[in-house]
């Protein structure tokens, strides 16, 4: 019986496979680390991922591994997609690093684009966006519309990338209210809805009345929307789980980028690089501002102007650290290498950065 | 007292999908089957809740979907360790893998909906009194289903004449079927009913605690549950308390953090886990307890011979 | 029967797996194709599947010897991730030392690690009676809070950006690889536990009490073997297992000791232990054909875009079909007709195969 399956078998796969290749010049890949529609952070890449087979799919195949765990698993998946023809293949998340850095060894004709990451090669680019300026705009508007002047922030683990979002989100706060504060608690997953949800109760039990979250789910924002308060969205515009609470939301818009890097493939003119780009270059959008007084959305808009067009610079000086260390002065702001391994708190934050 | 209503809402309704999944579970293992596969059942009613309610619009088509799937997915498994007298600790695992999978697959379609809501009751009047009306009147309806059941078990245990004839099947199989009691028909319907129990449990996650569907949006509840039967020496009274103390260490933790305690948060996060272990060390050293209510043929499969 | 019966409860799978993937409409021949035949067909997937299937196994094979004692270790991977801790401690504090002594070392470790983790659900129910169950299940979320706390901690790598994970072992410190590129020495000692868990279990003492306690307890008892004792063995033996492969994961593979150091082997080593009917032989095949699933899903993933999840389902479906297709082995079906004092429509009597 199993040998009529396999001969079968494999008269299918030569016939499928006969079928397909040749048909597009480039085979373009994602991995990751979540489900493709998890509403949150693998979603954003995955619409990424359907802008570029909508704009180049008569010249390319796209295809993707989802739920891969970060670990072993991840190098055999990403060796797998480079072993099944994929000419460039983007690997999602920060923890499929060293996976991504061994397989594309290994594989030195492919191109390699690892998100979130800070290790390149002749062949392996990293890319990021500078979600900060986001969370800078953010912190505005939690200042304005806050009664009690206290916001609840909800994160995953303490990266840099985190810490970078907390301080910036600090920053924009304290220029509308410089006695600002925020409570932080690590729920110590990207995605855990129930867990993400208690954590917000808690916050608004102790006297926060807006949630800003560096979570996937939008477990908080439901949170806030039953008990009649505020929050932002994360990754992706929540406006439908929270309609009243949602002031906004970071979009992840991952897509121009890919369509820019698909091309280069395409093009020949590909180059490893280290692409950490902003606002100004569409990496990151802005949900519409939304249940928001007139004035507090102009003003927004009237940050989000200022930061694309490079006025303001979210980590402008003076900042000082929380022990009261001035780290630069007026007229400077911090370069791109202090942001990418920061792990410290601007003053103002009452809480220790865990150890 | 303004700031107690809050914590004390959060724990009761933390506590609700614990209590039910758990109270199934403490019917099955007191007629002598243990059913490890309690987080599969969860997430099977989970999903299928959720999407009865997209589907139709209407909450109560959720709740009995719900039902019904965890009773459909206890059915497969009463089948296999009943009637096929397999292992009951291997079928339990094959069940939350099964059912694992078969929700993530049904649930597909589902991903990144906002679900319906279920509001809380509201008494005019009662509800309104401070802290005590939310806390007491204020409730979501689940949430009281919850309370009752515990309190329904409990008297059908060791108030009525089936109860006893369940916890007789669970303490003596053999005995049992001497006396001419229908073992396999009897653990059958616990063990539908700890399904039931357990899909509602799910189906108040993705209707109520956080009305979406994600794949494994159970999180371990149901081995929480598991070691909550254990805890309560398969008493329901004590698993009201429990699951009520496991809720409130939980939310104690994040509570913590708020407050700016200057502990990790991983070292937070472990005293749900580390309480259970110590109050249940302690309470195993009341051995009499554990053995008058421990059913002595817990996971013992049954052949009826002769 | 006993070995058709495995080979029954596959070809079921199979086929519900045929109508499986016609329900969600794709070619069903192909998939189980690409599914269960195609990871063999390449040396590359060949070796990944023995990568994936050693800790498995390994796990497997001591947790087999506590099943079969009636004592309960759902902990192992707490235990895994214990051993892999203790495992580390020196190439991550003296990462200067890098001798051939430091592999053996840190596999010793690895195993001390492990037994210590699991002696503590041991003792407990040894001493107080606490259902091990419990103590060791909730262990397993404590082991990986903490070693997620130690690899964003203290043990973090100095020189990663601050971004968490520890530094990369190199040198003497990585687990070797042995055959082509992937598969390395834990594969060897796979071998060996699988060869001494057998010795142990048909040509000892310590096997026999432990085969006697499980099926006989009152006979145990009368005989004087010690249940307590054999608690205490056995999770000691399965945490020590767990251990090392725990060990072996983060020295080979992995490279270094992350924040999570285990995808849910110390569970799939429960499922795995059950398939090989808690046979080392059998737990040999069973955590291969295990492997072949999960290799066999990924692969579906890429070729035929169906979801991962669906390995889930066939791992249950066919765990659940081997223990029913078990029933065969273990008793024979005789059909009698009603007798007015008998009870129900079947009958059976109770024999070992």
């Amino acid at each position: 019986m199993r040998r009529l399956i396999a001969a079968a078998g494999a008269a299918a796969i030569v016939a499928l496979a006969g079928s397909s290749a040749g048909a597009a010049d480039l085979k373009a890949c994602w991995v990751y680390v979540g489900p493709h529609n998890d509403g949150g952070y693998s979603e954003g890449h995955d619409k990424g991922r359907q802008m570029v087979a909508e704009k180049l799919g008569d010249k390319v195949e796209t295809s993707y591994v989802e739920n891969v765990p970060e670990g072993p698993d991840a190098e055999r998946a990403i060796e797998r997609l480079a072993r099944s023809g994929c000419g460039i293949i983007f690997t999602t998340s920060f923890g499929f690093m060293d996976p991504t850095i061994k397989v594309a060894q290994k594989f030195p004709d492919v191109k390699f684009e690892h998100a979130t990451g800070f290790k390149t090669a002749p062949n392996v680019t990293t890319y990021n966006a500078r979600f900060y300026e986001g969370r800078y705009i953010l912190g505005q508007i939690a200042a304005k519309m806050s009664k009690t002047g206290v916001a609840g922030y909800i994160v995953s683990f303490p990266i840099p990338e985190v810490i970078m979002g907390i301080n910036s989100f600090m920053l924009g706060a304290q220029s509308v209210n410089p006695d600002f504060k925020i409570k932080i608690v690590w729920v110590n997953s990207w995605f855990d809805p129930g867990k993400e949800g208690d954590a917000a109760k808690a916050l608004f039990d102790q006297g926060a009345d807006i949630i800003v979250q560096h979570t996937d789910s939008p477990a908080p924002l439901q949170i806030a929307e039953s008990r009649g308060l505020h929050g932002f969205g994360q990754a992706h515009d929540m406006i439908s789980f929270a309609p009243d609470a949602q002031y906004t939301a970071i979009v992840d818009n991952w897509g121009p980028y890919y369509v820019k890097r698909v091309q280069a493939v395409l093009d020949d003119t590909w180059k490893s690089q280290a692409s950490w780009e902003g606002l100004k270059d569409g990496m990151l959008v802005m949900a519409p501002y939304t249940n928001l007084p007139d004035d507090v959305a102009a003003m927004a808009k009237d940050t989000q102007a200022k930061v694309e067009s490079g006025e303001l610079h979210p980590f402008k000086g003076p900042i000082y650290k929380q022990d009261g260390t001035k780290v630069i002065g007026e007229g400077e702001h911090l370069d791109d290498d202090t942001l990418l391994s920061m792990n410290w708190y601007v003053k103002g934050i009452d809480d220790q950065i865990p150890q | 007292m303004e700031g107690l209503e809050g914590p004390l809402l959060t724990i009761i309704t933390a506590s609700t999908p614990l209590l039910l999944a758990a109270l199934g579970e403490l019917v099955a293992e007191r007629s002598g089957v243990l059913n490890l596969g309690i987080e599969g059942m969860m997430a099977v009613g989970a999903v299928c809740g959720f999407a009865a309610g997209y589907v139709t619009g209407e909450p109560i088509a959720g709740i009995l979907a719900a039902i019904v799937a965890g009773m459909a997915m206890a059915a497969i498994f009463a089948v296999v360790t009943l009637v096929f007298v397999a292992n009951q600790v291997a079928s339990g695992l094959a069940l939350t893998l099964f059912g694992l999978g078969l929700s993530a697959l049904i649930g597909d379609a589902f991903v990144g909906v906002p679900g319906l809501g279920v509001t809380n009751i509201h008494i005019p009047g009662l509800s309104d009194i401070p802290l005590v009306g939310p806390v007491i009147f204020g409730l979501d309806p689940l949430t009281y289903v919850a309370l009752a059941l515990a309190i329904g078990v409990s008297w059908f245990l060791f108030r009525t004449r089936a109860g006893l004839t369940l916890r007789a099947v669970g303490d003596n199989h053999v005995s049992a079927h001497a006396l001419g009691y229908g073992v396999v028909r009897i653990r059958f319907m616990a063990v539908l009913f700890g399904g039931a129990c357990a899909g509602l449990a799910g189906g108040y996650l993705s209707l109520v605690y956080t009305p979406q569907w994600t794949p494994n949006m159970t999180a371990g509840r149901g081995w929480i549950a598991l070691a909550l039967v254990v805890f309560a020496a398969w008493l329901p009274a004590r698993l009201v308390i429990g699951a009520l103390l496991f809720g409130a260490v939980s939310y104690l933790a994040l509570y913590l953090q708020g407050r700016g305690v200057g502990i990790a948060s991983q070292f937070l996060s472990m005293l749900p886990y580390l309480t259970t272990i110590i109050v249940l060390v302690l309470i195993s050293r009341n051995q009499t307890l554990l053995r008058v209510n421990t059913p002595a043929c817990l996971g013992q499969p049954f052949v009826p011979d002769r | 029967m006993a070995v058709l019966s495995p080979v029954i409860a596959i070809a079921l799978t199979v086929f519900t797996g045929f109508f499986i993937f016609l329900a969600v409409g794709v070619d069903p021949v192909e998939a189980l194709y690409v599914y269960f035949v195609e990871p063999l067909t390449q040396w590359w997937t060949v070796q990944e599947l023995l990568v994936k299937a050693a800790p498995i196994i390994l796990i497997a094979i001591g947790l087999s010897l506590c099943y079969r004692s009636n004592t309960w270790n759902i902990g192992a991977e707490g235990q895994l991730v214990a051993g892999a801790i203790a495992g580390s401690v020196f190439p991550i504090l003296v990462p200067e030392w890098n001798g051939p002594l430091v592999l053996p070392v840190m596999l010793l470790m690895g195993i001390a690690g492990g037994m210590l983790y699991a002696s503590i659900p041991a003792l407990l129910k040894i001493r107080f009676g606490t259902n091990e169950i419990l103590t060791s299940l909730m262990l397993v979320y404590v082991a990986q809070l903490f070693v997620d706390w130690l690899a964003r901690g203290p043990w973090r790598n100095p020189e990663g950006h601050n971004f968490p994970d520890s530094r990369a072992f190199d040198g003497w410190q990585v687990l070797p690889v042995i055959v082509g590129d992937d598969v390395r020495l834990n594969a060897i000692l796979v071998l060996i536990a699988v060869a001494v868990a057998w010795f142990v279990l048909k040509r000892t003492i310590t096997g026999f009490q432990i085969s006697v306690l499980g099926q006989a307890p009152r006979a145990a008892a009368f005989a004087g073997f010690s249940q307590k004792k054999m608690v205490l063995v056995t999770f000691l033996i399965s945490g020590g297992l767990a251990g090392l492969a725990g060990i072996c994961e983060v020295a080979g593979p992995i490279g270094m000791l992350r924040t999570t150091v285990s995808p849910g082997y110390g569970f799939t080593a429960i499922i795995v232990a059950f398939l090989g009917r808690l046979n080392p032989v059998g737990i040999l095949f069973a955590g291969l054909l295990l492997a072949l699933s999960y290799m066999g899903g990924e692969g579906v993933q890429i070729a035929l875009n169906i979801s991962d999840q669906i390995t889930r389902v066939f791992q249950g479906l066919l765990l659940f079909f081997v223990l029913t297709c078990d029933t065969f082995i273990f008793y024979r079906l005789r059909f009698v007709r009603a007798r007015p004092s008998a009870q129900a429509a079947g009958e059976a009597q109770h024999g070992r195969a």
